[in-house]
């Protein structure tokens, strides 16, 4: 039994529980244990990635304890149990989350100002949310997860957010209550007729089904994380979501938030039911494809700085989906590297438009000009993390950009091609969002005293640029934990491809009971 | 033969600017630091450019050791120093396969012969620059981002991997961006790097497609296998080809050709040095080394070949007729870059990748040569860039001028300098390769005369006739030393440079084609068999030579006298012809042709998605069904607390506690 697991999912809860415990006035103490708690969490998270040994397969459980049974046309109830695991899919996620929200909590000290203690709990839980998704190997318990991640974000716009934070909150809730409705009814349907909700044991059996019982548990599961991604034509809210959450909401949202939805298209959509995906992969690369150009089309047509990083989601997000239905070795290790990616480009230039934010109190580009000549640090980090977001490389952003593309032009040329014009798109308008930043004079008298980053803020910011970097340099460090159950996965994808989709592999011995990693 | 990857020294050609490049960038930030506290203070800026100076220099002397290292291998065949050190991206693929990336470097003449220029010119505009950029506030950042720029030159020439030669590549527009954009406060010079890096961009999405293309076929970017495996029987024809076609396409990106050149005389908003070192010596030539690197792809192809020549052609008389009627001396220049670039293309167009080769080395002094005169000039005149207020110079700078005039000669393709070889060469391939090449051989004659025509008038703007400024406030002075020495030392190698590639007809070898033999051999073979390269008789080189030499003399003496007087021509044109006035001055109006047919109708369309489809149709139907849905619950609504957040909790209690509840039965 491996508690470390069961340890990094629930340390923030007990955080947030020390955190409820303290006197509401007691600001920088909740700060303090909050902030602690995560530093633990990404220690513990970090040395987990650190110790990983990468030729283990993918889904194994390492930690197990029955949860309750629920009735199923099997003839034993089904067992839902409290099933862990750590492997070569949630791994990167799980490192990214845990380093991730300590840089979050310290950039909170510069625009959380009312009631902090809330803030900081609903913070704490999400993490055990965002842990807990991408650890849970028993459906059940990840649809847990999932719906306890999301409740904190409703708050953290809700309160702390900006002017029509009502009209965003709403929108994100109806949004994702109608995919994760949807998601629960197909779990429920599979809990019935499978009788078991371990993950690992439905990974063995579904692929075995008829290809169009698998197509509609895809749709519904592809549903409930297309809205999440977002994919467009369901992302309108994401936009909104973004522009009213406070930038710590912002940073969690596109950092990790978002990678629930790419994650769960990984592991469910393509791992567990591969059949329908590789029916469905020419839709996906297509909407993955044109999820690029449009969202960058989005983000040309911004004003708002912030609205404009929004919708950059969209695309790079594209290229994710696009890289992992092209269903190829190279797309989806470009796919998995790239959610990595994205979390820390955009999570940076979240970041860094909060700073500027809490200086100007404006976010539309006219407000700005001539930025670059009193904030010379601040701009240099904002080139930095615009570049990496660009795919420059050396940076970050390249490998996963260019195995994106590679393995999308293996499946679809047509798709492949329309994916790389974002490679212009997407620097046209980040180099314009630049430009109207940094450059030119400075033509508002409000910007010529604006203070340069501090020390704080500089500190924050460069963990995720040494990632900028050190991914860019060193992709395999990354990739190459993640590669071996990427690999079972394109290899269960060729069996079924192979096996045709109606029948069931004919070779295949039924699988001991999947527990021989256990 | 040495173990091939055993050359680990190499890493500190490129690495060595790198580092330069860091601690420049670091003294800037001191430099900052120390101004915080008192806006006057210099800090530690005037160290940077030292340091860098020295960083490229230790770079030069290691690539001379480089060269100096393969001259001693025998064979010419076995002239290849490697090292391979870095495993860059592998991704598994089934069957024991993978995908590799690495990163390595590969010294062999062609790199050899470029690390050369870049690391020579480079340092001699270091030098310059110390001079030139003297009291700048961004002294010590543009050391760092020049330093930046050599290393990711380096880095594409010497890399041996295409995905090594693409991180250069990218790297170099990088810098270019930044350093077109160095004074970013006036605005549009940020504008004009935004240009370059996104046309760029344009080039370097279809370099992508190339690689891929190339993946499929080989299964490596790796250049020393793709060349070794290359297949001489023609199959695969169709890929390849396009894999050529796109990489290509990446070039003319690159290397400002035909369609995607209008980026470059927009860059000249950079620093005079920076036009020198990037935009005319070194980064845009790299479409030129990129084809003569790959050239079995090309030689395969005679269709692409004819395409390059024509697209080479085609900008070559673009670059020339616009530099006619340009007044900012770094205007003229400029086109007179694309023009020559277009050359260079035309060049290798006919198979002769030496000969294009040659003309970039050549091209890389003179023009470097030309852009630093023009700085110096500039300088000396306050920052005066029009010639037309220019004029009678030669009296207050002579060493810029006498210089000038070298580099001048060197262009127009004055006989024995070291263009006149370069572009002869180029020429004469183009004839031999009869057909369709007559064609691109007599537009490349015609830019011949238009090119002695445009530099002398330049010169006779700039240095002759009456002095068109204002005594009062502009003083015309001679630049320091630190200056005009790099000027010198490149006046001589433009005039001397055509030691390196002798025709031919004067009975001595060809020393640059026999040195880039062994590189450009595979392309060469696979010519011989197509049965594509023509041979001219001797009668017909020295009909050919002689043709150029009396094109080049005719039009610069027409040039040298139509404006020794004064700009009067350029307003009788314009008085005469407007509509061709105008037409020249646009450069064929391809500026107003892209903003009109693709910048704004894209932007049209980025506000269309963003207005229409976005927001009123897919929210739209969003807001409807939720206003729907809030009055379908408004009863509900009552009970609840009123609150958002009370929705939230109870869909995720509320949701889990069903599915607990009705499974339970």
């Amino acid at each position: 039994m491996h508690y470390e697991l069961v340890l990094l999912t629930f340390l923030p809860l007990a955080g947030a529980l020390v955190v409820l415990c303290t006197p509401r006035s007691a600001g920088s103490l909740q700060r303090g244990v909050a902030f602690l708690t995560t530093l633990v969490v990404a220690v513990l998270g970090v040395r987990l990635f650190v110790g990983f040994e990468s030729d283990l397969p993918a889904g194994r459980i390492l930690f197990e304890a029955p949860w309750f049974t629920l009735p199923s046309a099997a003839a034993a109830p089904t067992q839902v149990s409290f099933r862990l695991g750590l492997d070569g899919l949630s791994l990167l996620m799980v490192a990214l989350t845990a380093v991730l929200m300590p840089v979050v909590l310290l950039s909170t000290w510069g625009h959380v100002e009312k009631r902090v203690k809330e803030f900081m709990v609903w913070m704490l839980v999400m993490e055990t949310g965002m842990l807990g998704t991408f650890l849970a190997l028993d459906l059940v318990l990840f649809y847990f997860f999932w719906e306890i991640s999301l409740i904190p974000l409703y708050f953290l716009i809700g309160i702390w957010g900006g002017e029509r934070r009502l009209y965003a909150t709403i929108k994100f809730f109806l949004f994702t209550l109608a995919g994760s409705l949807v998601m629960m009814i197909a779990i429920i349907a599979i809990l019935w007729r499978q009788g078991t909700s371990d993950v690992v044991a439905l990974i063995d059996q579904l692929h075995r089904l008829p290809l169009d019982t698998q197509l509609w548990y895809f749709a519904a599961f592809a549903l409930a994380f297309g809205i999440k991604v977002p994919l467009v034509p369901f992302h309108t809210w994401l936009p909104d979501a973004h522009t009213e959450a406070p930038t710590s909401g912002s940073v969690v949202l596109a950092g990790v938030l978002l990678k629930m939805g790419t994650y769960g298209l990984l592991r469910y959509c393509i791992h567990m039911l591969p059949g329908a995906a590789i029916a469905a992969a020419p839709v996906m690369m297509a909407i993955g494809a044109v999820g690029i150009v449009y969202g960058a089309l989005l983000a040309w047509a911004q004003t708002d700085l912030k609205r404009l990083i929004a919708c950059s989601s969209v695309s790079h997000l594209g290229y994710v989906v696009l890289g992992l239905f092209a269903l190829t070795p190279t797309g989806l290790s470009g796919g998995m590297l790239q959610m990595v990616n994205h979390g820390v480009s955009t999570g940076l230039l979240f970041l860094l438009v909060g700073m500027i934010y809490e200086r100007r109190h404006s976010r539309e580009l006219d407000a700005f000009g001539g930025i670059a000549t009193v904030m010379p640090v601040f701009a240099l980090m904002w080139v930095v993390t615009a570049l990496s977001s660009v795919g420059l490389p050396g940076l970050n952003g390249f490998p996963g950009e260019y195995l994106i593309l590679l393995g999308a032009f293996q499946s679809s040329k047509l798709w492949a091609v329309v994916g790389l014009t974002g490679v212009i798109f997407g620097a046209v308008y980040l180099l314009m969002a630049t430009r109207r930043v940094l450059f030119g004079a400075v033509t508002h008298a409000e910007n010529r005293g604006l203070a340069d980053l501090n020390a704080r803020e500089v500190v924050l910011l460069l963990p995720l640029i040494a990632l900028v970097f050190w991914i860019g340099f060193s992709p395999n460090t990354f990739l190459s934990k993640a590669q071996p159950a990427l690999a079972q996965v394109q290899q269960r994808v060729e069996e079924v491809r192979r096996a045709g989709f109606a029948q069931a592999p004919p070779d295949t011995p039924p699988k001991a009971p999947a527990g021989g990693a256990r | 033969m040495e173990n091939p990857g055993s050359h680990g020294w190499l890493w500190w050609i490129p690495l060595l600017p790198l580092a330069g490049s860091a601690v420049a960038g670091a003294l800037h930030l001191c430099t900052l630091r120390a101004r915080k506290t008192d806006p006057a203070a210099r800090g530690p800026a005037a160290l940077a450019g030292l340091v860098a100076c020295a960083a490229l220099f230790g770079s030069l002397l290691l690539s001379l050791r480089g060269f100096q290292a393969l001259r001693e291998l025998e064979p010419e065949s076995a002239r290849t120093l490697l090292s391979t050190v870095w495993h860059w991206i592998t991704v598994p693929l089934p069957a024991g396969a993978s995908f590799q990336a690495d990163l390595g470097l590969l010294l062999d003449p062609l790199s050899s012969t470029m690390t050369l220029v870049v690391t020579g010119v480079g340092f001699l505009i270091h030098v310059y620059s110390l001079g030139y950029m003297k009291g700048d506030p961004g002294y010590a950042k543009f050391f760092a981002f020049l330093n930046l720029f050599v290393f990711a030159m380096l880095m594409l020439v010497l890399s041996s991997s295409l995905l090594g030669v693409f991180i250069g590549w990218e790297g170099v527009g990088l810098c270019s961006y930044l350093l077109i954009g160095f004074w970013y406060e006036k605005g549009w010079p940020a504008e004009a790097g935004q240009k370059a890096f996104v046309m760029n961009r344009v080039g370097d999405a279809c370099f992508l497609i190339g690689t891929f293309l190339l993946v499929q076929a080989f299964g490596t970017l790796d250049v020393p296998t793709i060349v070794a495996n290359f297949p001489v029987d023609g199959s695969r024809q169709w890929q390849l080809t396009l894999a050529g076609l796109f990489l290509f396409g990446g070039c003319c990106g690159k290397s400002a050709q035909f369609p995607l050149f209008t980026w470059l005389p927009d860059a000249m908003a950079g620093p005079t040095p920076v036009s020198a070192l990037i935009h005319a010596a070194t980064m845009v030539t790299s479409g030129i080394y990129l084809v003569a690197r790959l050239n079995p792809l090309y030689a395969s192809s005679p269709g692409l070949l004819a395409l390059i020549a024509g697209v080479g052609a085609a900008t070559a008389l673009i670059g020339g007729s616009t530099a006619l009627v340009q007044r900012d001396i770094k205007k003229v220049l400029a086109y007179s870059t694309v023009s020559q670039l277009g050359y260079m293309f035309l060049g290798l167009g006919t198979g002769a990748f030496a000969a294009a080769i040659f003309h970039l080395v050549t091209h890389a002094f003179f023009k470097a040569l030309l852009f630093l005169g023009a700085g110096s000039v500039i300088h000396g005149m306050h920052e005066e860039q029009d010639v037309h207020r220019m004029g009678g110079l030669r009296r207050h700078m002579p060493r810029t001028f006498v210089t000038f005039v070298a580099g001048a000669a060197a262009l127009s393709g004055l006989p024995l300098l070291s263009g006149f070889f370069s572009k002869d060469e180029i020429l004469a391939n183009a004839f031999a390769g009869g057909g369709l090449y007559y064609v691109f051989w007599g537009v490349g004659l015609a830019t011949a005369a238009l090119t002695a025509f445009y530099t002398w008038r330049l010169v006779s703007l700039t240095f002759f006739g009456p002095e068109r400024f204002d005594h009062h406030h502009v003083h015309p002075h001679e630049s320091p030393a630190v200056m005009t020495v790099p000027l010198m030392v490149l006046a001589l190698l433009s005039v001397a440079g055509g030691v390196l590639g002798l025709p031919p007809v004067f009975g001595v070898t060809h020393a640059l084609a026999d040195w880039l033999e062994p590189v450009i051999e595979p392309g060469r073979k696979i010519l011989e068999r197509h049965g594509h390269a023509g041979h001219l008789s001797h009668a017909a080189e020295w009909a050919l030579l002689g043709l150029g030499s009396a094109v080049a003399l005719f039009f610069a003496h027409r040039g040298y006298r139509a404006y020794a007087g004064g700009p009067e021509r350029d307003a009788a044109l314009e008085r005469g012809r407007p509509a061709l006035a105008g037409f020249l001055g646009g450069a064929w109006r391809f500026d107003a042709l892209y903003d009109a047919a693709v910048v704004r109708p894209l932007r049209l369309l980025a506000a269309a998605v963003a207005v229409v489809v976005d927001q009123f149709t897919i929210d739209g139907l969003v807001n409807g069904s939720a206003s729907a849905a809030r009055g379908a619950g408004a009863a509900l609504r009552r009970t609840a607390s009123g609150y958002v957040g009370g929705y939230a909790l109870w869909m995720g209690v509320g949701a889990l506690l069903i599915s607990v509840v009705w499974l339970w039965s």
